[in-house]
C-alpha cells in the first residue's frame, strides 16, 4: 500500500487517550467499570476503550452473535482495530465479504498489520486456478493452530457461521478448541501467550444445537440487539470457577471503527416513558372533536348509568305507583295504520 | 420497467450501479412483477444480462417485457441477453451424453451436491466474447427464482454457495428479498421502507401504507 509500517513500540502511544497499555483488565461484576492505568483524553473515550478491552480480555473464544437486523461485522472490525492498536498480530479469515470490503474503513496502519486469509474469492476451489487456499477452510484453520511466533495473537473469523455451514460441527468445535488453547503448553516454561479467537455467528442460520455447542466453548459471548436505531450488546463473561457475569452496553460504531458508548441504558428510546414528558395526546390531530368542555364534563360525571342499581333507582321503582313520571308514548296513527286492538299474541299459551 | 419503482429505489437505467446484490423476496404474494421490472430496467440500461429463468417460459417473459418496452427476442439476437430457459433446458439434461456439462446437471445427480455447473454457465455467459461485447455495460445476473432450486432438491447450503460465487464474480440480482444494507459507514443501519402496491396492466403504483385510494 505504500505506507510504512509503524514499529510496534510506538503503537501503545497511538491508542486514544494515551497511557500505557498494560495487560487488559479482567471483566468485573456488571455495572462496575474496569480501571485502567490512565483515563486518557476523555472519560467517554476511556470507557469505549474499556469495553473493547474487556472483550479482548484473556485468550479464548469471543462469540459475536448477530442477526439480519443487528449486524455484528462492524463490532468485529472494531475489535480487530483495537487488537491492532494493542500491538497484537491479527489474522482475519474472510469468508463472507471480499478483502476490499473488510479492509474498508480501516486506517492504513491497521491495514498494514492485518493479515487477511482470503476464503471469499474461491472457497470451494470452483475456479480451478490454483489460487484457492490449500486444504480449504479446514486446512486454513488448522494452519492457524500452528504457532507462528511469540506474542499475543488475535484471530478473527468472518464468519463462524460460514465455517459451521461447510464443516461438521464437531470438527469445527475441536479445531476452535485447539486454536484457543494454544497458550497452555505444559512442557514449556515460556510465559503464557494469549490467543484470542473472535467468531462472528449469525444466529438465524443455525439450529439451537450448534449454537449452544459454540456457546459452551466461548469465554465471552456478545449478543447484538437494540431498539429503534440504537444498537446494544448483551455481554456474558465466563471465567473459570466464577459465576458468569452479564452486562448490557448501548453503543454506536463510528466510521473509523472506534466505539461510542451511551452508558447503561438507551439514550432516547427508554423502555419506561420519561415521567417529565407528557405522553402524546392521541386526540390532537383528528378532524372531529373528542374533547369535552367543563360543562360537558360535569354533565358526564353526574350521569347515572341506566343499568347501575343505586338506592335512588330502587326507590324510584318501588314508588312508581305514587305518580312519579314514567314515560309516555304519544302515538299519531296514519290513515293506513291497522288499529286492531286485539293482541295477536293472546292465543299463545305462555 | 416501472417508473414509480425507479423513483422509490432511486435508480435509473443510466445510473446502473455495478457490484450490488439485490435480493427480492415474496411471501404469500407474487413478487414476479419485480423480476420483470429489473429485467427491462437492465436491458434498457444497456447491461449485459444473464437471466436464469426457472419459473416461466421465454415467451412469458417476452410478452411481459414487450408491455414494458423491451424485446427479449431482439436482446437475445444481439447477444445482450443470455437466457437459460430452465423449463426447456431441464428436459435436455436427460438427453445429453454422460459427461457433457450442463448447467442443470444437478437434476441428474442422486445427491445434488453443488451448483458449480450453473455458476460456470453464468460465468461464461457474462464473459465478454469479442470487441463488440465491450459496448455493454456492467454484467447483470438475474435468477428467477432461487427457491425453485431448493424445490428441485439442491441442498440448502449449495444455494448460498452459488450466490456467493456469483456475487464474487458478477453484479447480479436474484429473487429473494429487498433489503438495503450499506457496508460503510458502519454506523448506518440497513434502511427498510414499506410500501403497498397495486399492479395494473403496464405499470405498478406504490403507496405509503394505508394511503391507497382503495383503503382511504
Amino acid at each position: 500500500m505504500g505506507h510504512s509500517v509503524t514499529p510496534p513500540s510506538r503503537l501503545g502511544r497511538l491508542s486514544e487517550g494515551g497511557g500505557t497499555m498494560d495487560a487488559p483488565p479482567l471483566p468485573l461484576e456488571a455495572g462496575q467499570p474496569a480501571v485502567t492505568s490512565s483515563e486518557g483524553v476523555g472519560e467517554a473515550t476511556g470507557r469505549s476503550r474499556e469495553m473493547l478491552e474487556s472483550l479482548l480480555g484473556p485468550g479464548g473464544l469471543v462469540l459475536l452473535r448477530d442477526s439480519v437486523e443487528w449486524e455484528g461485522r462492524s463490532l468485529l472490525k472494531a475489535l480487530v482495530r483495537q487488537a491492532v492498536l494493542r500491538g497484537e498480530r491479527v489474522h482475519v479469515l474472510g469468508c463472507e465479504v471480499s478483502e476490499e470490503e473488510f479492509r474498508e474503513g480501516f486506517d492504513p496502519g491497521t491495514n498494514n498489520r492485518l493479515v487477511y486469509h482470503d476464503l471469499f474469492r474461491d472457497p470451494l476451489n470452483w475456479s480451478n486456478t490454483g489460487e484457492a487456499l490449500p486444504g480449504g477452510p479446514l486446512g486454513v484453520l488448522r494452519a492457524m493452530c500452528r504457532r507462528t511466533g511469540p506474542g499475543p495473537v488475535t484471530i478473527a473469523l468472518d464468519s463462524l457461521s460460514w465455517l459451521l455451514l461447510h464443516l461438521p460441527c464437531t470438527t469445527l468445535c475441536q479445531t476452535l478448541h485447539a486454536l484457543s488453547r494454544q497458550d497452555s503448553r505444559p512442557d514449556d516454561s515460556s510465559p503464557v501467550e494469549h490467543v484470542r479467537v473472535l467468531g462472528l455467528l449469525h444466529e438465524e442460520l443455525h439450529g439451537p444445537g450448534p449454537v449452544e455447542a459454540l456457546s459452551t466453548l466461548a469465554q465471552i459471548e456478545v449478543t447484538l440487539s437494540g431498539t429503534g436505531d440504537q444498537a446494544s450488546a448483551h455481554i456474558l463473561y465466563r471465567r473459570p470457577q466464577h459465576r458468569p457475569t452479564h452486562k448490557i452496553q448501548w453503543f454506536t460504531i463510528l466510521p473509523d471503527f472506534s466505539l461510542d458508548l451511551q452508558g447503561g441504558s438507551p439514550p432516547k428510546s427508554q423502555p419506561h416513558p420519561d415521567p417529565r414528558t407528557h405522553p402524546v395526546d392521541p386526540a390532537t390531530h383528528l378532524t372531529f372533536n373528542l374533547h369535552l368542555s367543563k360543562k360537558e364534563k360535569e354533565a358526564k360525571d353526574s350521569l347515572t348509568l341506566p343499568f347501575q342499581f343505586s338506592s335512588e333507582k330502587q326507590q324510584a321503582l318501588l314508588c312508581r305507583g305514587l305518580g312519579q313520571a314514567t314515560s309516555h308514548i304519544f302515538y299519531e296513527p296514519d290513515a293506513y295504520d291497522d288499529l286492531d286492538q286485539e293482541d295477536p299474541d293472546d292465543d299463545l299459551d305462555i | 420497467m416501472f417508473l414509480e419503482l425507479n423513483d422509490l429505489l432511486n435508480a435509473s437505467p443510466d445510473r446502473a450501479e455495478p457490484g450490488k446484490l439485490t435480493l427480492l423476496c415474496d411471501a404469500e404474494t407474487d413478487g414476479s412483477f419485480l423480476v420483470h421490472h429489473f429485467l427491462s430496467f437492465y436491458l434498457k440500461a444497456n447491461c449485459k444480462v444473464c437471466f436464469v429463468a426457472l419459473g416461466q417460459s421465454f415467451s412469458h417473459y417476452n410478452i411481459v417485457g414487450q408491455k414494458l418496452g423491451v424485446s427479449l427476442t431482439t436482446a437475445r439476437e444481439r447477444r445482450q441477453l443470455v437466457f437459460l430457459e430452465g423449463l426447456r433446458s431441464a428436459v435436455d439434461v436427460f438427453f445429453r451424453a454422460e459427461g457433457e456439462a450442463h448447467p442443470l446437471q444437478f437434476l441428474r445427480e442422486a445427491k445434488a451436491a453443488s451448483l458449480q455447473p450453473l455458476y460456470e454457465f453464468v460465468r461464461e455467459a457474462l464473459k465478454p466474447v469479442d470487441q463488440r461485447e465491450a459496448a455493454w455495460k456492467s454484467p447483470v445476473l438475474l435468477v428467477d427464482d432461487l427457491s425453485v432450486l431448493l424445490s428441485l432438491g439442491v441442498g440448502a447450503v449449495a444455494v448460498p454457495d452459488f450466490v456467493h460465487y456469483c456475487r464474487a464474480c458478477v453484479c447480479w440480482h436474484g429473487k429473494l428479498r429487498v433489503l438495503w444494507r450499506t457496508p460503510s459507514p458502519p454506523a448506518q443501519r440497513g434502511r427498510s421502507l414499506t410500501f403497498q402496491y397495486k399492479i395494473q396492466d403496464k405499470s405498478v403504483s406504490f403507496f405509503a401504507k394505508g394511503m391507497s385510494p382503495a383503503v382511504l
